[in-house]
């Protein structure tokens, strides 16, 4: 299940020999651990404007060095281009070219990060056009990275500033270990109202490293498909973010389940999701034991490959229930409830699959493509209040789910991201701890990928 | 009069001492899929399983009481070494128990005592047993020379004391389940009292067939799924058979009472098979679960032991629980028919009947029982109604564990009050009552 590739090319003879032979040279990424400093090397802040102006100073206030222009040989450790305020495609030239020499220069494991505004609030054509126009830059960037460095974009929505907490908040997961497997990604952000989320500024406006260890202290966190996989490792990072968190799989799975919950200081809860009361049966457990329902991850998924022309009922059906029929049912139940927040998260999780489609998953891609749609719908219907919902689409990811495909064709799925290698669990458990925090209080209805800007689905 | 009872029942106790909840591994057939597991293994496993459901990882727990019946004498300390290997606070203490086949619910008992009288505010009850990886133990011949072996001085004393060592002595003794002063075993024992009761082969079969097809059905509505974890890859007790029936359990031959003058009636399908497992009950006052906001499912109101003399006396070996039961009755100021939900431990079928048809008999209970007339039928639609070991299986001491956590479920979800039965080796025998909360 590992991938034996980047630890062999990542040893000097190998590494040579790939070169020579123009094979892929994935780079071992920059991981978060507790403590990392978000930036060791200065950070460009490109771009003009007061918006900029403004980044610049919050940024200068983490302790971290800031450079307004790329100084010659100087290494950087990311570069952020700032371009809320272009007007028109030409606003983009001299920014862009300045992000063009700091990639130069970047550090392995850097980070370029966009800020720009959002083509659909615009009705000026030329306007838009710059905005749609970033959008394209961004992704080729990221195409173009090497060393594990990653290109992603933060578009602001309505009035939302530069130095909103939502924006900070993105930022600074974009600087971080966390993203190390999202590229090419734009992530909109909508300010909130101070009161809504009262802990958005403490969250975000950090001094130093002075960003809250355990970001999730407090919260309950229900994690279905937890027994193993994506959901054990996600239930570890919200439990190590200080999250309680209830663990939740089939009753079949429930010797590893406890396992997990263990590890993780939570409780098991053996629960098959697709049963018509799950959601009010993970209600009545929180409701007993902790009170309130914080964050809900919606992440127990199954498939049932098969060409469509093959597909049988029993494959169809039980992947659409499982998938996304569980998910909207629960949901339903948790907005019922006074159990469930009124800051509460849900997080759900997609598929790249369901983005581009895939051969052999038509199943699997309605399912996850209809976990998109539920979540746009559901987010429209949050707007304005505190509460979030967001999906997050891993691409390939190092599992037992994917250990199920044929090893040549997972050897080819694995070099075809810009990484050139499949993510880890935690990668994927890493966005949904953000989406989960009060720094990402602004990030409502996003399907965030984490792919590795991965070819399919683009 | 329930009320009236209700208020004596509880007016009694200093506190209240309440089931929160309940852990179990599926039950195995020996040799089965914990035929590796030790007994160690199978009480963490079980402990495991219960810190989970309720996050009592690192948790010091006020006691941890189990035991085995089938011990390794190395295994001295084998519930403290289970705590030790399980999620809980390496702080908690833990005592080992024995008593037969009642184990499990005297452990129970003990912890609920000393809730109730304030020593700890929470405990951790339960039993585990393997007839996979028993004990076996060397013949006495090979044990004495062992031990004179280790005390001789000399080679010349080393050598005489081999000499006297026989060829028999080096079969090993594997355990038994038979009695040391009768030398029958327990199956021969219950076949007797089978006999004597007169109950009939169709009877047997016939509550078999009713365990077997009320554990399928409780599987069937998800009863167990928060009173059980699997366990290597066992997701649910081996010995079920949700398609028997009468007709086929008719086809078994009998494996006991076949020296007797009567027909023999008793098969492996209305006996209990050897069974691995462990199971464990969470224990605490009302204070304790509520402070940790955690489920109270039943008090645990009263208990009482008996045992018979089955050796010179006329009584049957695993006739003591119908001697405790109207002890335990008259002290509560109960009837049967102040119960909703019986559990009678299913060693053999014929203990359960028997145990029906002595509690039913005016003049046994007169005369054995000191009653003033029968102490009264059970409603058989009460009895054993989320199955009991003849479908469930039976690995010795982890059966008082099960059945108090599951008993405790069912009147947390229908309410009333239940009466527990467990027979045990040596002629004894305890009973005991749980409520409902409300
Ligand atoms: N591994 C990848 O590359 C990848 C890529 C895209 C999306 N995903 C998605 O991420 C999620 C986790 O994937 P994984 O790779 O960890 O899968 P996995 O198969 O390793 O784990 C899924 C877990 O969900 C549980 N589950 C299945 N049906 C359930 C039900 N009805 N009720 C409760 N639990 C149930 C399973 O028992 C299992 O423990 C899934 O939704 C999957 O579709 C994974």
């Amino acid at each position: 299940m590992t991938d034996r590739y980047v630890d062999l090319v990542n040893t000097p003879l190998a590494a040579r020999l790939a070169k020579a032979l123009g094979l892929p040279r994935p780079s071992v990424l920059r991981r978060y651990t507790p403590g990392e400093a978000l930036a060791t090397k200065p950070v460009l802040v490109a771009g003009s404007g007061a918006g900029a102006d403004a980044l610049a100073e919050v940024i200068l206030g983490w302790d971290v060095e800031v450079r307004r222009h790329v100084l010659p040989g100087e290494k950087l450790s990311a570069a952020v281009v700032v371009l809320d305020a272009a007007d028109s495609p030409a606003d983009l030239s001299a920014p862009l070219l300045e992000l063009g020499q700091a990639v130069k220069l970047l550090v392995p494991g850097g980070r370029v990060v966009g800020i720009s505004r959002a083509a659909e609030d615009t009705s000026d054509p030329a306007r838009a056009a710059a905005r749609q126009g970033i959008d394209g830059a961004l992704r080729s960037v990221a195409h173009e990275l090497r060393g594990g460095a990653t290109a992603n974009g933060i578009v602001l929505r309505g009035q939302t500033t530069t130095t909103d907490p939502s924006t900070i908040g993105a930022l600074r997961f974009f600087l971080s270990g966390k993203s190390a497997y999202v590229d090419g990604q734009l992530i909109e952000v909508q300010a909130v109202p101070e009161d809504s989320v009262s802990d958005v500024a403490a969250a975000t406006a950090a001094e130093g490293e002075g960003v809250p260890d355990r970001p999730l202290d407090g919260r309950t966190a229900v994690v279905t498909g937890a027994a193993r996989g994506i959901g054990a490792k996600i239930a570890e990072i919200l439990a190590r973010d200080g999250a309680h968190v209830i663990a939740v799989d089939v009753p079949a799975a429930g010797e590893q389940l406890a396992q997990v919950a263990n590890r993780v200081g939570g409780t098991a809860l053996q629960l098959d999701i697709t049963a018509p009361d799950a959601g009010t049966r993970i209600l009545e457990h929180v409701g007993q034991r902790h009170g309130t329902l914080d964050i809900v991850v919606h992440n127990a998924g199954i498939t049932r490959d098969k060409l469509l022309a093959n597909m049988d009922a029993a494959r169809w059906d039980s992947v659409i229930a499982v998938n996304i029929s569980s998910q909207l049912v629960m949901n339903e139940q948790l907005l019922a409830s006074p159990v469930f927040s009124p800051t509460g998260r849900i997080i759900s999780l997609a598929s790249t699959s369901g983005i581009a489609g895939n051969r052999g998953q038509s199943n699997y891609a309605a399912s996850k493509a209809g976990v998109m749609g539920m979540v746009r719908a559901q987010a429209a219907a949050f707007h304005g209040g505190a509460r979030t919902i967001n999906a997050v689409a891993p691409g390939f990811i190092e599992t037992d789910m994917t250990a199920k495909i044929p090893p040549l064709t997972r050897q080819v799925a694995r070099r075809l991201s810009s990484l050139q290698q499949g993510g880890l669990p935690v990668d994927v458990a890493e966005t949904i701890a953000f989406l989960a925090s009060d720094a990402a209080a602004g990030v409502n209805g996003q399907v965030v990928r984490v792919c590795g800007q991965n070819l399919v689905g683009a | 009069m329930a009320d009236q009872a209700h208020a004596q029942t509880t007016a009694r106790s200093p506190r209240t001492a309440v089931v929160i909840g309940g852990n179990r591994i599926p039950f195995a057939r020996s040799g089965g899929a914990y035929a590796y597991s030790s007994n160690q293994d199978m009480l963490i496993a079980a402990l495991d399983g219960l810190v989970a459901r309720f996050g009592l990882q690192g948790e010091r727990i006020g006691e941890v009481a189990a035991g085995a019946v089938l011990k390794h004498s190395r295994d001295f300390n084998l519930t403290r070494e289970a705590v030790l290997g399980s999620a809980l606070s390496p702080e908690t203490p833990a005592y080992d128990l024995q008593q037969a086949c009642a184990t499990g619910l005297e452990t129970v008992v003990g912890l609920s005592n000393k809730i109730k009288l304030g020593q700890i505010d929470s405990g951790i009850a339960g039993g585990v047993d393997s007839a996979s990886d028993a004990p076996i133990a060397v013949s006495e011949g090979l044990r004495r020379v062992l031990l004179d072996l280790s005390r001789a001085k000399t080679t010349q004393q080393k050598i005489r004391i081999l000499g006297t060592l026989r060829p028999k002595d080096l079969s090993p003794n594997a355990p038994g389940t038979g009695e040391p002063r009768t030398g029958l075993s327990m199956g021969e024992h219950q076949a007797i009292t089978t006999a004597a009761w007169q109950i009939t082969r169709e009877a047997q079969d016939e509550l078999a067939y009713r365990s077997h097809h009320n554990l399928a059905a409780a599987y069937e509505r998800g009863f167990f799924t928060d009173l059980m974890t699997p366990y290597r890859g066992l997701v649910k007790d081996a010995n079920l058979r949700p398609d028997t029936s009468v007709e086929k359990l008719a086809t078994l031959k009998p494996v006991f009472g076949k020296e007797l003058e009567t027909p023999a009636t008793m098969t492996a399908g209305n006996s209990t098979p050897l069974t691995d497992g462990a199971a464990v009950v969470l224990l605490g006052s009302e204070e304790y679960a509520t402070a940790h906001n955690l489920p109270m499912l039943a008090n645990i109101v009263d208990a009482e032991a008996a045992a018979v003399d089955f050796v010179n006396g006329e009584e049957g070996l695993l006739m003591a629980p119908v001697h405790a039961m109207p002890r335990l009755l008259a002290r509560n100021g109960l009837t049967f028919d102040d119960f909703d939900f019986f559990e009678i431990h299913e060693a053999f079928a014929g203990t359960v009947l028997g145990s029906l048809a002595a509690w039913e008999d005016e003049d046994y209970c007169k005369r054995v029982l000191g009653l003033d007339g029968a102490l009264g039928s059970i409603d058989r639609s009460k009895l054993n109604v989320n199955g009991s070991s003849l479908a469930v299986g039976h690995p010795f001491a982890a059966t008082g564990g099960r059945i108090v956590a599951s008993l405790a479920k069912t009147l947390s979800e229908q309410g009333g009050r239940g009466l527990i039965s467990v027979c045990a080796a040596g002629g004894q025998g305890v009973v005991a009552i749980l409520e409902a909360r409300n």
